[in-house]
């Protein structure tokens, strides 16, 4: 409690008590509440329904899926996110701001527009999709599509969580690896890395927990062909349109899951980073 | 800018940490191949319908309806938002009690929850039957199948927003003021309302303008709690996709650029008013 | 190894930092830049090592051209002003960081690398430490590590910047010293980079003042505090002492005092007497001169430097 510090506005204990009460309220009803209704629903058939669900085929094809698009994401997005922290936060180029600035654009475009923009590209009538498809290759409507898609969606998460860790602890260490003798890939290895560890650890968290649960993006271009092109996130939609919504609701806990996994990362990660 | 143009070519070869080039190379591809050609495909796409067409698809009534009613429930929930997160910004900074650590992790739920999740369980919690819609019901409110259920959904994921784009601000903010104004005699509503909401409101806006951008752009959590009744319930990122199936390309382009140009010129915005603002407090 | 450097020019975004120095630094000396804030000394210095590429002129080391090598190749040690130890490395790692990134071909084995490491921290007097990480450090013992770091590679030219300036006062007075030894053991050629002017006249062999970009004035300690050849030397080394009047005749007045200057140039016109304080005395007994050069001795050769620099700046 704030005992020994100077008093500041709203210290007194009314206000004080009013504002937490009303905080923690809102907070329960409106966000917490969510979660207690996935597991209620989820479990409404009991542990055998809820497992009959999860095990159901094509519940399982979409978890592999959705597994198999994370796996390929997050190692692409990581390398990029490195590559442009190192590049922005480490020299001065005309340009710079610009560059930094174009990284957000995923984060402020619609999930459906994302999807769109990649269906006009590669789909069968796209410029590049009609080359591709003399060759008969077919990105749209298959797993390609969905990966590229996420990767659109998740790349500007690693770099941003990387850059103001990154510019905060500014480039000292480097130049004295540098004069020691320390060529690029030494420099990173044994100086850099062990320094952004963690905002690195979490920026892929993010990465993987936004990868797995991409849903508008994904819609667009998959076609949600049961069994081939459906992702956890479209089969948990699809379940809920046949009105199985306790099955909806088991396949939405596994991503809920997910999410507070991703949470309780976050919370150790802040915490180890606060340790000096 | 003559200083740094030389700079650059007497010294591109001398930079002294290593990997400009390559750390360039990968960035430009990746941004040129993943972002920017999309974006330009589509931009292309729309301006080669020509004018007339382009306008047709724009001037739609179903699509107009769409347009005002996505803007006005982003605008709701921002504004709910903005008063949320500066309660609970001040609350999580302000105070220490039992549970305080949840609470703030919680405030991240939504932006690690799927979309799809938020959008069944908001679905359930608020419906006729569900627990929130039959408390409600009583009261004569109607959240499912109507605009309010799309404020709810759009506000539920992008509460994280203004939080975090608030809390650190509040966090910096200097204790010296407030005493400053306290001894003066000021009281609590006083000081919160002239010293230190002054301070905070280029973050809220920042936040605001944030959590306004994407509850534009925002689909999974919306369509199941909406109802989707076209002119009344319908957004505009649904609306994209029933021009797509049906087969409408064009329409859907026109649709989608409008909504992609509206997003790159909030972002825009709301970078020049970080930029401003950072400036205004802090000297150049 | 000696330090040439010739006709070298550096602006910042349009900002000129470096506006045309020339020095040459000899062999095995220990060489202070000196000057205040916006000299350019640390730019200079991060010239030298190679952190920074100057716009015009050419650095050679030992006659050799260096101003095309990159860092990592011109064997130059470096001691930053915040240490700019490697924080996840154990001290003993952060010292035996250099000979460990050589390649394969030119690397020391791992016995011999550690040996050379317990050497170091012995010279540093810190041996008991080399398990500690960085935050468990005082201020003096990272200084001296990252002194130990760079001397680890065996450089020819050590170079400092503010290698004191972020330390309390007693540690700097005590590292100080410990510097001058260091130096005078093993031999090499040193510079470093001080705003302090107590540390650069009582560490080093020469002096370098700097101001605004360029060098006002190079010199051994003792002639540079005693033979200032400027106004902004006079004033940055020391303490001063400045009295304003008008001089005629070799007298200077200022309403009903006045000062008779020893022999020397006469012109006349407003001018500006620079004074060290011990110059003056003060004298109960009246004096027909009024001025400490009242022919006491050796202070009228005190006297003697600044009415020769009053005289130079009558035109101001």
């Amino acid at each position: 409690m704030a005992t020994g510090r100077a008093r500041r506005v709203g210290d007194n204990t009314a206000t004080r008590r009013t504002l937490i009460a009303l905080a923690a309220l809102i907070t329960a009803l409106f966000l917490f509440m969510p979660l207690v209704v996935i597991i209620a629903e989820a479990f409404a058939a009991g542990w055998s329904g809820y497992i009959g669900n999860i095990l159901d085929d094509y519940t399982l094809d979409a978890i592999g899926l959705t597994l198999f698009v994370a796996l390929l994401t997050v190692p692409i997005t990581l390398v990029f996110g490195v590559f442009m922290a190192w590049l922005v936060t480490r020299f001065q180029f005309p340009g710079r701001k610009l560059l930094t600035a174009l990284i957000d654009i995923p984060f402020a475009v619609s999930p459906i527009v994302a999807g769109l923009l990649y269906l006009l590209l590669y789909g069968r009538n796209g410029w590049i999709g009609e080359w591709l498809g003399r060759y008969d290759i077919q990105l749209m409507f298959a797993w390609p599509g969905i990966v590229m898609v996420t990767i659109f969606v998740t790349c500007p998460f690693v770099a941003r969580e990387l850059i103001p860790v990154m510019q905060q602890q500014g480039s000292d260490e480097e130049e004295a690896g540098v004069v020691l003798g320390a060529s690029g890939w030494q420099l990173f290895r044994r100086v850099t890395f062990p320094n952004i560890r963690w905002a690195l650890l979490y920026g892929v968290i993010l990465t993987n927990a936004r990868a797995v649960g991409e849903f508008g993006a994904v819609s667009v271009v998959s076609g949600s062909i049961r069994g081939q092109t459906n992702t956890l996130p479209l089969q948990v939609e699809l379940l809920y349109q046949d009105a199985n919504v306790v099955g909806a609701f088991a396949a939405a806990s596994l991503l809920a899951g997910i999410a507070l996994i991703t949470l309780v990362a976050k919370s150790i990660v802040e915490w180890r980073q606060d340790r000096p | 800018m003559q200083a740094e143009a030389s700079s650059i070519s007497s010294s591109a070869a001398k930079r002294v940490l290593p990997g400009f080039g390559l750390s360039l190379g990968v960035s430009l591809f990746f941004l040129a191949l993943v972002v920017l050609l999309p974006i330009t495909g589509l931009f292309i796409r729309a301006a080669g319908m020509g004018w007339e067409a382009f306008w047709f698809v724009i001037s739609d009534p179903r699509v107009v309806a769409a347009f005002r009613v996505t803007v006005l429930t982003a605008l709701a929930a921002s504004l709910f938002n903005c008063v949320f997160g500066v309660l609970m910004a001040w609350v999580l900074v302000r105070y220490s009690f039992p549970g305080r650590r949840l609470l703030d992790a919680l405030m991240d739920l939504p932006f690690a929850l799927p979309t799809a999740v938020a959008g069944i369980t908001l679905a359930a919690l608020f419906a006729e039957n569900g627990w929130y819609g039959q408390a409600l019901a009583r009261v004569g409110i109607e959240v499912a199948y109507t605009p309010l259920g799309i404020i709810v959904a759009m506000a539920f994921t992008s509460v994280p927003f203004v939080v975090r784009t608030v809390q650190p601000v509040l966090e910096d903010l200097p204790g010296e003021d407030e005493e400053a104004a306290m001894s003066l005699g000021a009281s609590d509503l006083t000081v919160f309302r002239r010293i230190l909401l002054p301070g905070l409101w280029p973050a809220i806006v920042t936040g605001g303008g944030l959590s306004f951008a994407r509850s534009l752009g925002e689909y999974g959590a919306v369509i199941f709690i909406a109802g989707n009744s076209p002119y009344i319930s319908e957004v505009i990122s649904l609306m994209i996709l029933v021009r797509l199936e049906e087969y409408d390309f064009p329409a859907a382009s026109a649709i989608a650029a409008v909504v992609l140009s509206a997003s790159l010129l909030l972002l825009l915005a709301i970078s020049v008013w970080q930029e401003r603002s950072v400036k205004r407090l802090h000297g150049a | 190894m000696s330090i040439e450097i010739d006709a070298i020019e550096k602006s910042f975004r349009g900002v000129s930092a470096l506006a045309g120095i020339d020095l040459q630094l000899p062999a095995g000396q220990l060489t202070a830049l000196l000057g205040p804030s916006g000299s350019g000394k640390t730019t200079l210095l991060r010239i030298l090592a190679g952190l920074e590429a100057p716009d015009q002129g050419r650095i050679r080391l030992a006659g050799r051209d260096v101003t095309d090598v990159p860092v990592r190749e011109r064997r130059v040690g470096f001691v930053f002003q915040h240490y700019a130890l490697f924080r996840h490395m154990n001290v003993a790692d952060n010292v035996a960081f250099g000979l460990s990134v050589r390649p394969r071909r030119y690397r020391p084995s791992a016995a011999r690398i550690r040996e050379r490491v317990a050497e170091l921290l012995e010279m540093v007097q810190l041996g008991h430490l080399a398990d500690r990480y960085p935050a468990q450090l005082s201020g003096g013992q990272k200084q001296r590590i990252a002194l130990a770091r760079a001397l680890a590679v065996e450089p020819d030219i050590l170079l400092l910047d503010e290698p004191f300036g972020a330390l309390d006062a007693r540690v700097r007075k005590e590292l100080r010293r410990w510097l001058r030894n260091l130096h005078d053991q093993l031999h090499f050629t040193s510079v470093f980079v001080t705003h302090d002017q107590e540390e650069a006249l009582e560490l080093s062999d020469q002096v370098v003042v700097m101001n605004q970009g360029r060098v006002e004035q190079i010199d051994a300690p003792q002639p540079l505090y005693e033979r200032p050849a400027s106004r902004f030397v006079f004033d940055f080394l020391g303490r001063v002492n400045v009295l304003e009047g008008s001089l005629h005749d070799g007298v200077l007045t200022q309403g009903k005092a006045s000062i008779h200057l020893p022999a020397g140039p006469r012109p006349a016109g407003p001018a500006q007497l620079y004074l060290r304080p011990h110059e003056l005395r003060l004298d109960d007994q009246p004096s027909q001169r009024l001025s400490a050069a009242a022919g006491r001795g050796h202070q009228s050769d005190r006297c003697r430097s600044p009415r020769r620099a009053a005289a130079g700046w009558l035109g101001e």
